[in-house]
């Protein structure tokens, strides 16, 4: 059974649907890239697939395997984010909240897990440093290290890369590539057409749904369409 | 130097003194803690709002005649703050124009009222204390001390206990929902116990200096400190000796207490603006 599937699913806001009758699956260890236009409903689809959101029609049906909770998130950015006073280790231990239900506090378990996560993406020496003075790419690690602490299963990435110059952007691709290859599943939306090098399948909404490996989509013409109108917003 | 503190201690004999130190400091602390959760989440204006429905509350009490006000300030501030939370999440600027509503109406309200139904001979001056709290904090009577004190070491340990959950929903709500925290519950308990601080503030500051007793000590330690923690923990420290400092030169000088406060958050603020200002430009410069 797939890990997450959605049957049937509308999405919208106040029954405007932007996107309608979607089907597609996730298996474990796949790696999603979902693309779109601005606009298409691709945060849409997200917020839906996180649970902010109802889907207007339809169902999302998780594995057994993982709880709904159980999905790491790295968000974009937001304005609270760029002036919050807080250390590298606090916002990584805050990814593990979930795991302490009623418990005021975190165990000893979660903080090994926190560590563990700090030394993966190799943000040992930034442990005690304040979030708003590192460099976008540091911090999309740091949230990327708080996303592996809710979840090793399933992580959902949201434009990850938004905001990085190339190098850091080939950088943070390569480690969502090894994540992928230790066998967590990625589903990651994007509008830059470089994050396709990595994926095995691809979502395309807009126009025309698209859904298959990426090889098939390669062929298509939404990818085709979508790779000029791409290259005419990077001029 | 020995003569000044001979003055304050001969203060210290009166009780009333004694008090309003104890509650004085107090509330300084319940208010910076939650002080860094209400700027950083924008909820400061909402904190402004409620203090504003605070005083028609209190106004509403002092014609009717209750002798303790906290009665019907407590659950009329905590259902407001209940209200301005759901319509905020809503849309941002139906909640901006819903707290201006309901505070300036409140405000209005309660000033009308107390002109209608005159309590006692002078009403602007039972006004100014309301609206300055220049003398209630010395007038605290037993019944009030001990509901202050049970109030505060309550906001203190919720503070404690839900601390990782505050962090969390205040550095980003949407990724603690998806993974399963109780999001909109927690903003719940922020906006009751901000309406639990303010109301037990008015009797420290007066309801129009509130904002200040809350945003300035988070606003001084951010300048400075980079981390939740310290951030939250100095707050609380520059909080409590503000409070100290502007009760002691108020008793000493005769200066209304409320304001003398503020005048002392205003100057550290100031300070730490300073020192901020000369850390980064170190760092930079090495």
């Amino acid at each position: 059974m797939a890990l997450l599937s959605f049957e049937n699913i509308s999405i919208g806001y106040d029954n405007n649907p932007i996107v309608e009758n979607l089907n597609f699956e996730v298996e474990q260890g796949d790696y999603l890239t979902v693309l779109g236009e601005n606009g298409a409903g691709k945060s849409t689809l997200l917020k839906t697939m996180l649970g902010l959101m109802k889907p207007l029609s339809g169902k999302i049906v998780f594995d057994k395997k993982v709880k709904k909770t159980e999905i790491g998130y790295l968000p974009q950015q937001t304005v609270v984010q760029k002036d919050f006073p807080a250390s590298v280790w606090e916002i990584v231990i805050s990814g593990c909240l979930s795991k302490t239900g009623l418990r005021p506090f975190y165990s000893k378990q979660e903080k090994e897990i926190a560590e563990a996560n700090i030394k993966k993406l190799g943000l040992e020496d930034l442990k005690k440093r304040c979030y708003r003075e590192l460099s976008g790419g540091q911090q999309q690690r740091v949230l990327l290290a708080r996303a592996l602490c809710a979840s090793n299963k399933l992580l959902v990435l949201d434009e990850p890369v938004t905001g990085l110059d190339p190098k850091v952007t080939v950088q943070l691709y390569e480690i969502i590539a090894s994540l992928n290859k230790e066998g967590i599943t990625i589903i990651m939306i994007s509008h830059d057409l470089q994050a396709l090098q990595y994926a095995n399948k691809v979502l395309h909404i807009g126009h025309q749904t698209f859904f298959g490996s990426k090889e098939d989509y390669l062929k298509s013409q939404d990818y085709q369409i979508f790779s000029k109108e791409g290259g005419k917003q990077n001029d | 130097m020995i003569e000044l503190f001979q003055t304050i201690a001969a203060y210290f004999e009166f009780r009333f003194v004694q008090y309003a130190f104890i509650v004085g400091i107090l509330i300084a602390l319940c208010s910076s803690l939650l002080g860094v959760t209400l700027v950083l989440k924008r909820f400061s204006f909402i904190g402004d709002g409620l203090s504003h429905m605070a005083f028609g509350a209190m106004a509403v009490a002092a014609v009717v005649g209750l002798t303790n006000n906290m009665i019907i300030a407590m659950p009329v501030t905590i259902g407001a703050a209940i209200l301005l939370l759901r319509t905020s999440q809503n849309s941002r600027i139906k909640g901006d124009a819903a707290v201006a509503m309901l505070s300036v109406g409140a405000l209005a309200m309660g000033y009308l009222l107390m002109n209608i139904f005159p309590t006692s001979s002078n009403v602007s001056a039972d006004v100014c204390t309301t609206l300055f709290g220049s003398v209630s904090i010395l007038t605290l009577s037993i019944v009030e001390v001990w509901l202050c004190i049970g109030l505060s070491i309550a906001t203190v340990i919720v503070f404690i206990l839900f601390y990782n959950k505050i962090f969390a929903v205040t550095f980003d709500e949407n990724f603690a929902r998806a993974t399963g925290t109780k999001a909109n519950l927690y903003n719940l308990l922020i906006a009751i116990v901000t309406a639990v601080i303010i109301v037990l503030a008015m009797n420290l500051v007066g309801s129009l200096l509130i904002s200040a007793l809350i945003i300035f000590p988070a606003l001084s330690a951010m300048r400075v400190f980079k981390s939740f923690k310290s951030v939250t923990i100095s707050s609380a420290i520059i909080s409590v000796v503000c409070a100290a400092t502007g009760l002691l030169t108020s008793i000493v000088a005769g200066t209304p207490v409320g304001p003398t406060i503020v005048a002392v958050d205003i100057v550290v603020f100031l300070i730490f603006l300073l020192v901020g200002f000369i850390i980064s430009r170190v760092r930079k410069g090495r």
